[in-house]
């Protein structure tokens, strides 16, 4: 077990190693020059060239990717081009707000899908599981900035229950959170019927309910409890699909997040924020997936065996 | 033909056949269906305040922010969606396929640094990934198409590659072997044959998530440029009126999530037929 979670951290480590090399490759790549940037179109050829060097952009690429990944290590992402700060700076400053978001996402997609996944398993075959698993299809067939705006303009501009867009009262979490909740809310809902039916189908189940159990008692207590694990591993990879969902979720709201830093930066071709956001939501992914398998570990003692 | 019967058997999956077909048909005959030309501003598509007109008589589902009919624009969208969808999901499909296969067949070190760079590719975030690439080759529809498919074809490959793996150590490969069979033989002859259901459901599924990420791609405005007319731009356009001109948002989304949504029942309702574990439990 000890050299499991070893072996996993050391994967975890290596693939974000990997992952600061892929992205240092592609900021060489961008067309732009970011010393022609920073010198402004004024500059004299010296000052250009003072300005590559202390950049270290005259080094060789291997160089150059050392002093990168120094920094990085210590937690420098470098400097905007165009705010002229330390791009950790501006991720730290906005990631409570993202966090805040995602817990609140994580919260809205499992009540609503793992309750349309227990219903539509209890009631298989029946209208109400087939509507259900066809809002589900529906769920993961719309764009996120689709469903944020239409929720904006339903409940946000006609029936005005909630403000329009910004941040602070818990008014302003509700519709963020729902749009980013509804995709995952669609995987979960059809990820939970099967498993249900996977579980109902199971002779303990038959046991219990030869026992004389309740309904209730034994699809809440039985069932239910053992067809959440296959679903907790689910749960880091969300992680990943809520890091693409941010950039277009933070921007349709004016949610002050990572996500809208990084939207902002897209339209002023910013790229060492477009990198940082990138690294930090791939350190987040992984360390999701990491923490994922780890408590997928603890909580079903049958992985343990194989 | 028993797959499109069975297909069509099933309530959902024949909806989605239909919405599929749908589109198909406007894309193709786009120029014939569209009342107007999508990039023609019309002097009388706008209010006399600058402002789009709301669907009437003249413009069935009435004008963006141009003036421009958003009806025909639409129709020409689906031409967009058709060939990143196609074209992106396809190159995905292709690449994941042969990664998945090439890895899962040799196993070894060729396989082992395959899978771990698919690993890497699966911590990216994907959105995130798709905007920095598109950043760097300015993008145009085809460089859009190849984005998405330098993301998806992830998915692709992590499938075929378990499905490789379990299938070559299946008694019939080992017997395959045992007589003397050439690698070849039993990569062409016995293995990809049993990979194909799995290659056309992930084809169908992913070109869903394609046409999502296009859309939205194209929504932060690195996708496919205005004037091409794409679903997701259309939106990027003319959001500063959805509080007015609600419609210019309405209509576009509908028709992403009826693509999308077509695209994946048919995945779906192609995984139960295809998949033999599946079979005899439906009714």
């Amino acid at each position: 077990m000890t050299s499991y979670l070893f072996r996993r951290i050391a994967e975890a480590v290596l693939i974000l190693i990997g992952i600061s090399f892929i992205t240092y490759i592609l900021l060489f790549l961008v067309p732009a020059d970011p010393v022609r940037q920073i010198a402004g179109r004024s500059a004299t050829p010296e000052t250009v060239e003072n300005i590559r060097r202390q950049l270290g952009l005259d080094l060789p690429f291997y160089q150059q990717y050392w002093r990168y990944f120094s920094g990085l290590i210590q937690g420098d992402l470098g400097r905007s081009y165009i705010q002229k700060t330390e791009v950790s700076a501006l991720i730290n400053a906005r990631l409570p707000a993202s966090l805040l978001l995602m817990v609140a996402a994580i919260a809205t997609e499992l009540v609503i899908g793992l309750l349309m996944g227990v219903v539509s398993a209890i009631r298989r075959n029946s209208n109400t599981d087939q509507v259900l698993m066809v809002l589900s299809f529906i769920g993961v067939s719309a764009p996120q900035f689709v469903v944020g705006i239409i929720l904006l303009y339903v409940f946000a501009v006609v029936l005005e229950w909630f403000p329009i867009g910004g941040y602070g009262t818990w008014q302003h979490v509700v519709l963020p959170a729902t749009t980013l909740g509804i995709l995952g809310a669609g995987w979960y809902s059809r990820m939970m019927r099967s498993s249900m039916l996977n579980v109902l189908g199971q002779d303990f189940v038959r046991t219990a309910r030869a026992k004389g159990l309740s309904r209730v008692r034994v699809i809440f207590r039985h069932a239910v409890p053992n067809a959440l694990l296959p679903i907790i591993a689910m749960i880091g990879i969300d992680v990943g699909i809520f890091m693409s969902g941010i950039v277009v979720v933070e921007s349709v709201y004016g949610w002050p997040g990572i996500g809208q830093l990084a939207w902002q930066a897209i339209q002023r071709v910013d790229i060492p924020i477009i990198m940082g956001v990138t690294l930090v939501a791939a350190c987040a992914i992984v360390i999701g997936n990491l923490l994922a398998d780890i408590i997928a570990l603890f909580v079903d003692p049958r992985i343990k065996l194989k | 033909m028993r797959i499109f019967s069975a297909l069509i058997r099933r309530k959902l999956g024949c909806f989605g056949l239909i919405s599929i077909m749908f589109v198909v048909i406007l894309a193709v005959f786009a120029p014939w269906l569209a009342p107007y030309d999508p990039d023609q501003q019309f002097f009388e598509g706008l209010t006399l305040e600058g402002a789009p007109l709301s669907p009437n008589k003249q413009f069935w589902l009435g004008t963006d922010l141009l003036g421009r009919d958003l009806l025909s624009r639409l129709i020409y969208g689906a031409q967009t969606s058709m060939i990143i969808g196609i074209v992106a999901n396809g190159v995905a499909v292709i690449i994941g396929s042969l990664v998945g296969i090439t890895a899962g067949f040799l196993r070894g070190f060729v396989g082992s640094v395959l899978m771990r760079f698919a690993d890497l590719m699966m911590a990216f975030p994907a959105l995130l990934l798709a905007i920095v690439l598109a950043a760097i080759f300015k993008p145009s529809l085809w460089i859009v198409a190849l984005v998405i498919a330098m993301v998806n074809w992830v998915q692709v490959a992590r499938v075929v590659y378990s499905e490789t793996v379990s299938l070559a150590e299946q008694d019939f490969i080992v017997a395959e072997r045992s007589l003397g069979a050439s690698k070849t033989r039993i990569l062409f002859k016995h293995i990809a044959p049993h990979l194909l259901s799995t290659i056309i459901v992930f084809g169908t599924l992913g070109i869903s998530t394609t046409v999502l990420l296009e859309a939205t791609l194209s929504y932060l405005g690195v996708g496919v440029q205005p004037p091409t007319p794409s679903w997701g731009n259309i939106i990027f356009e003319n959001q500063t009126y959805f509080t007015t001109a609600p419609w210019l948002v309405f209509f576009p989304g509908i028709a992403i999530v009826f693509m999308a949504l077509g695209f994946n029942l048919v995945g779906d309702s192609l995984r139960e037929i295809l998949d033999p574990t599946m079979k005899g439990r439906q009714s």
